[in-house]
């Protein structure tokens, strides 16, 4: 008799996902899937305000990361004020929102490597769950967790200076900016005590990836093998092919490293991605129209944004990049925990840049917003700390958004993971007829090396049902329940 | 009264009941500042992360207040206990006992902590809708409780307790 195995909740991942693991008679894993069991209204929710609004309401999508919303929106909204596609801004307009941008991807980056993976690295992914959390880390390596509390601060810092608060920042505004930074905030950012200044967080920025090339020369068949796979990467790079996290322009890498979008105008996106829906998952699954539905799908992030790009732009990660694309001869990188590898030296990158940004004269003068001829529609991308987020609005006569369209970063991710996940499943419990703590954590170890946020990636508003399957190793249907929505 | 003491609000000010922590902060605020009470300070966030540890260590008395679906009354208030077993459900936050666990295991300190909830009762995506009614008296109940309590140890140096 084939058997379920039902992993719910998913731990440490934000929302609601359950993975279900179907074993044959031979207890071999025959199928896994992660599910994504709520969902969110915001696409409809949003039709009817005033369009300037967006960029403050799209925040409360969710708590995660309400910049990279508040930003991507804003340059959806520099678009339909006439301010330009994303490079339109006035230099202070577009280093602030840059600036805000480095310091939203520094600490979201930090918490997840320290808070969220470094657990599973320290103690084992099948190491004693009391122990496998940030407060066994700070018990057996304070170091790390001292470092990762104030990195964290220390962006959060940022945020708040360019947003203008913690929660629901109000900095960005279609065209621009609304504040410059001042004397102090630039010198407590550059010259604070220690450790709160720029290069004390670049020099644990350093440490950290020390910290982890160390662990993976110990830990080779893990990081290198553990639920990798093949697949296609997307991400915004700068016309030149550098790496830029705030604006760029589409490009596509597949396995081998062949372009399959480059150069691309994120404005015509809908030419190019379209999504698709299944019944068992809220979230959609996207894809490249000209791949088609079947093989057209990508993985967007810190990963993919290495395989990308041709350099990035800042010294000191440039080294590591050097490092990290030498380790595959250049060719794109699947494996899904050097996603850690990748992460870190963006935290690495977005140090750097917060420090060229803070000693530019820019930040503190000139103009902070640009107005040209107001259009109807819209599209801001921006790369998020999960990837690649689009924001997509049309306003009516009235000046009130009649439609909007968001394909999240973790929505991106999403075959990425289930494939991940069926990985992860049949490494850990093919021919297993007990179900460990260890092997239930291997699963969630392959969702979240993709950091995803499944709370505002689940927007779909209306009656979709959720299904539960069980089948056999021959396809064939043994159960099913549907529930709708 | 010479201990320092931290109010922290946090949830999302965007989900109706959800904004209790933060809007009781904001009515604190004023509040104290009218009054010009010194030492007590406050801060606000969509959800508690392990950067607060650091924010909590420098006080002597640490207030969180959080919405609550709790079933009680109007609100409640307990003491936070350290808390390192449990790994959160959610991915990109952590609650006040483990907040305090780090600050312990950090800084070694251990701040008198409490938590206050406040009962809420809707939580979706409402725009022009601030808190219900009912959550509206349960957070003035709670200011109240609170501002009391200030009331009666302002001047003194004893220990706050509930």
């Amino acid at each position: 008799m084939s058997k379920k195995i039902t992993i719910e909740p998913v731990t440490r991942v934000e929302g609601h996902g359950k993975v279900t693991i179907h074993l044959d008679d031979n207890n071999q894993v025959a199928q896994s899937r992660l599910h994504i069991v709520e969902f969110r209204g915001f696409e409809r929710f949003v039709q009817g305000r005033p369009y300037w609004e967006a960029p403050v309401l799209v925040q409360r999508l969710c708590g995660i990361c309400p910049v990279s919303h508040h930003l991507a929106a804003a340059k959806a909204l520099d678009v339909i004020v006439g301010a330009g596609t994303g490079d339109g801004l006035t230099p202070t307009g577009e280093k602030m929102r840059r600036l805000m941008h480095y310091g939203q991807m520094f600490q979201s980056h930090v918490l997840h490597f320290f808070h969220l993976a470094s657990p599973d690295l320290l103690f084992g992914i099948d190491g004693d769950p009391a122990l496998r959390n940030v407060i066994g880390i700070a018990i057996k390596h304070k170091e790390l967790a001292v470092q990762a509390v104030m990195m964290r601060k220390f962006g959060q810092e940022i945020i708040k200076a360019t947003a203008g608060k913690k929660v629901h920042g109000t900095g960005a505004i279609p065209g621009g900016i609304n504040k410059h930074l001042t004397q102090a905030e630039k010198d407590h950012f550059l010259n604070g005590d220690d450790p709160m200044n720029i290069d004390k967080m670049i020099d644990w920025s350093l440490g950290a990836l020390e910290f982890f090339k160390g662990y993976h020369a110990q830990n080779k068949d893990l990081i290198d093998n553990f639920a990798s796979f093949p697949s296609s990467h997307v991400s915004l790079v700068r016309k030149d092919g550098a790496m830029d996290l705030y604006h760029g322009v589409l490009r596509g890498v597949d396995a081998n490293g062949k372009k399959i979008l480059d150069d691309v105008d994120y404005q015509n996106y809908l030419e190019y991605i379209d999504e698709e829906v299944k019944s068992w998952s809220y979230m959609k699954f996207p894809y490249l129209r000209s791949i088609g539905k079947k093989d057209g799908w990508y993985r967007v992030g810190p990963l993919a944004r290495m395989n990308t790009c041709d350099f990035i732009p800042s010294p000191l990660a440039q080294k590591e990049f050097e490092i990290f694309k030498a380790y595959t001869n250049g060719k794109p990188n699947g494996m899904s925990m050097h996603q850690h590898w990748a992460r870190l030296i963006e935290i690495l990158h977005s140090a750097e840049m917060m420090k060229e940004l803070l000693n530019d004269p820019d930040l503190m003068n000139g103009e902070l917003t640009v107005k040209g001829t107001k259009g109807r529609e819209g599209v801001g991308l921006l790369e998020a700390p999960r990837g690649t987020l689009f924001h997509h609005y049309r306003i009516n006569d009235d000046d009130q958004i009649e439609m909007a369209n968001l394909i999240v970063s973790t929505t991106n991710n999403n075959t990425p993971m289930n494939t991940a996940v069926n990985l992860a499943a049949k490494q850990f419990m093919n021919g297993q007829t007990e179900i460990t703590e260890g092997m239930m954590n291997a699963v969630e170890v392959a969702i979240r090396a993709y950091d995803p946020c499944l709370s505002c990636a689940t927007h779909a508003l209306g009656k979709m049902p959720l299904e539960a399957m069980i089948l056999d190793a021959n396809g064939k249907e043994l159960d099913r329940k549907l529930k709708n929505g | 009264m010479d201990k320092k003491i931290l109010f922290y609000g946090y949830g999302n000010p965007g989900r109706q009941d959800d904004a209790l922590g933060i809007r009781f902060i904001e009515e604190m605020q004023t509040w104290v500042e009218e009054n010009g009470y010194k030492n007590i300070s406050f801060d606000s966030n969509y959800q508690l992360n392990i950067e607060d540890a650091n924010t909590i260590s420098g006080y002597d008395i640490v207030f969180f207040i959080d919405a609550s679906m709790e079933s009680i009354e109007s609100f409640s208030i307990t003491k936070v206990e350290q808390s390192n077993a449990q790994v959160e459900f959610t991915m990109h936050a952590i609650s006040p006992g483990v907040v305090l666990s780090l600050c312990q295991q950090i800084y070694n300190k251990v701040p008198q902590t409490h938590l206050i909830h406040i009962k809420g009762f809707e939580w979706e995506l409402e725009f022009d809708k601030g808190l219900t009614e009912k959550a509206e008296k349960n957070l003035q109940d709670a200011l109240r409780f609170i501002q009391e309590k200030l009331l009666g140890i302002v001047g003194n140096s004893t220990n706050f307790s509930i």
